[in-house]
């Protein structure tokens, strides 16, 4: 039998825009965007963006203080496969069509400072971004591991890399850091190892975890965050393991369900149960979910409750008016022919003061600044709030802007 | 119209566009069934560099009498410009996304003479 190669230019190896990759090259567009929209006035957070920590994986495990796992993760021909982080199944990159997965690992950069802060400069300066909070991408299914005893020695591993080596070095990254809420004694000594360390604006709760987030065991990592006045943020993820979403097929599916029904659940715990009033000091942000599940939500929990407070008795209002306390990221917005419900959306959730700007790039779903910037219902002031203000007030940042920024105001 | 020089004929092929830059727009232009098409090269999604990603053809399900999926295929009768940002993917021969074809490519008109080839902006 003869193997069948890619006869076309299907393959993203053979394409001239991966052979060179590089991101300031690939993002260029966006740079005009950001130079036709004058984003050098004003500062933009980006509180979703990505790195591959797997990249890193031998030197985040120079962290670890366990020697057999530590051991386990380098062994000669397993780095990345050890079975210390659990591997996805999905073609984020859709069998190559989002080039920038396959031409990541080609981008040529400078020895100094670290890989990762190069990447992150990159895209940030090419999009307008002027700080952007760091999240790992492998370890948002960390917590799904089997062993509780491998997610924490990697949190603690990876947290103590990441402070160390990425924020300690760079002043526009900062990070809402690990957090393995199944082991809760731990989560309770990973915010006081990490909460005054520079860069770190508060803590991450991802995905999917083996307890409801309501659980009493978790109260005083909640009553913890609260002591240090750290914001606690749900990143959600697909499991395509989960049952609920076994029956799907497609990736695109698991994906577009996956995301918004993790923080639907965590979400409808969180309210029902009256955390808000458990600790009304305690902020949350509710990251990568889209937008359109928040009113949805808020309707379903409001129309049932009213019928059925005797079942959340905590409450002292409705489920909305709870949520629409809370803040939550923009991505992936759903752009799409939806202008009207989207401002309905904008309006339900409190956006000018309770919605932060997020890209989640290098991810392939990612969005620029302009899917903000372009709304026709926001005014200049709601722009700038979501697009960096409100970010700048919940993690009580000092702005960094960028260099690009500076230098073309100092020019004038 | 007025016309301005993108490149040589020669200089394209049917496998990538050609990026050519015009009063500081790119545009980008490929051999396609015989002719030369040329689009802004800027996605109407989020504005990705649409005509730099991959040439990818149409994927189909095959299938049975019964409506059963028997295997997916490639179109290659049908190519498409894959806006290497996100993935939106567009037909090459008419610029409109698969989607939905109210979105659309920049089209320009081409003119090839005398060995090089022209659009009209």
């Amino acid at each position: 039998m003869s193997l069948t190669g890619n006869t076309m230019n299907y393959s993203s190896d053979n394409d001239p825009a991966i052979q060179e990759f590089n991101t300031s090259k690939l993002l260029k567009n966006a740079r005009k965007q950001a130079e036709d929209r004058n984003y050098k006035d004003f500062f933009i957070c980006d509180v979703d963006s990505h790195h591959y920590e797997t990249e890193a994986l031998p030197e985040i495990l120079q962290y670890m203080d366990d020697p057999v796992m530590r051991h386990l993760g380098l062994s000669a021909g397993n780095v990345g496969r050890a079975g210390l982080i659990p591997q996805a199944i999905g073609s984020q990159d859709m069998a190559g069509r989002v080039t920038r997965y396959a031409g990541r690992n080609k981008e040529i950069v400078p020895e100094e400072p670290h890989r990762d802060i190069t990447l992150a400069r990159r895209w940030m300066d090419a999009m307008g971004t002027d700080m952007a909070c760091l999240f790992p991408t492998p370890m948002l299914l960390l917590a799904t591991h089997p062993q509780v005893e491998v997610e924490v020695a990697m949190a603690r591993a990876y947290n103590r890399w990441l402070s160390e080596r990425i924020l300690e070095e760079d002043n526009r990254l900062v990070s809402m850091v690990y957090l393995p809420m199944n082991e809760p004694h731990e989560a309770e000594k990973m915010i006081d190892e990490f909460a005054e360390k520079k860069g770190v604006v508060g803590f991450l709760s991802t995905g999917y975890l083996k307890r409801p987030v309501h659980d009493s065991a978790n109260m005083r990592i909640y009553a913890k965050l609260e002591e240090h006045g750290m914001p606690l943020g749900f990143h959600a993820a697909y499991h395509w393991a989960d049952t609920s979403l076994a029956q799907l097929n497609k990736f695109i599916s698991v994906h577009a369900l996956g995301f918004s029904f993790c923080n639907i659940i965590h979400m409808t715990n969180w309210v029902m149960n009256g955390m808000p009033e458990r600790f009304p000091k305690l902020k949350t942000m509710w990251i990568e979910s889209g937008l359109a599940w928040v009113p949805f939500l808020m309707q379903r929990l409001d129309n049932e409750y009213m019928m059925r407070t005797s079942d959340a008795p905590l409450l002292k209002k409705k489920p909305s008016d709870y949520m629409r306390e809370m803040y939550y990221s923009t991505q992936p917005m759903e752009l799409v022919d939806n202008r009207e419900a989207l401002e309905v959306t904008f309006k339900m959730i409190n956006a000018e003061s309770q919605l932060l700007y997020s890209s989640d790039y290098p991810h392939w779903d990612m969005d620029l600044p302009s899917t903000i910037y372009d709304l026709p219902f926001l005014d200049e002031k709601a722009k700038r709030s979501i697009l960096g203000g409100n970010a700048q007030k919940l993690f009580n940042l000092d702005p960094v802007m960028s260099e690009w920024k500076l230098e073309a105001n100092a020019k004038g | 119209m007025p016309e301005r020089l993108l490149c040589a004929v020669s200089d394209l092929s049917d496998k990538t566009a050609k990026i050519c830059e015009v009063d500081g727009v790119e545009i980008g232009v490929i051999r396609h069934k015989g002719d030369i098409v040329a689009y802004k090269n800027v996605c109407p999604h989020q504005g990705g560099p649409v005509c730099e990603g991959l040439k990818m053809p149409q994927v189909c399900v095959e299938l049975d009498d019964q409506q059963r999926a028997l295997r997916q295929t490639f179109n290659e009768d049908e190519l498409h410009f894959v806006c290497p940002w996100h993935g939106w993917e567009f037909k090459i021969a008419t610029g409109e996304a698969v989607g939905d074809p109210k979105y659309k490519m920049k089209r320009y008109n081409v003119v090839e003479r005398g060995g090089e080839v022209y659009v009209e902006v």
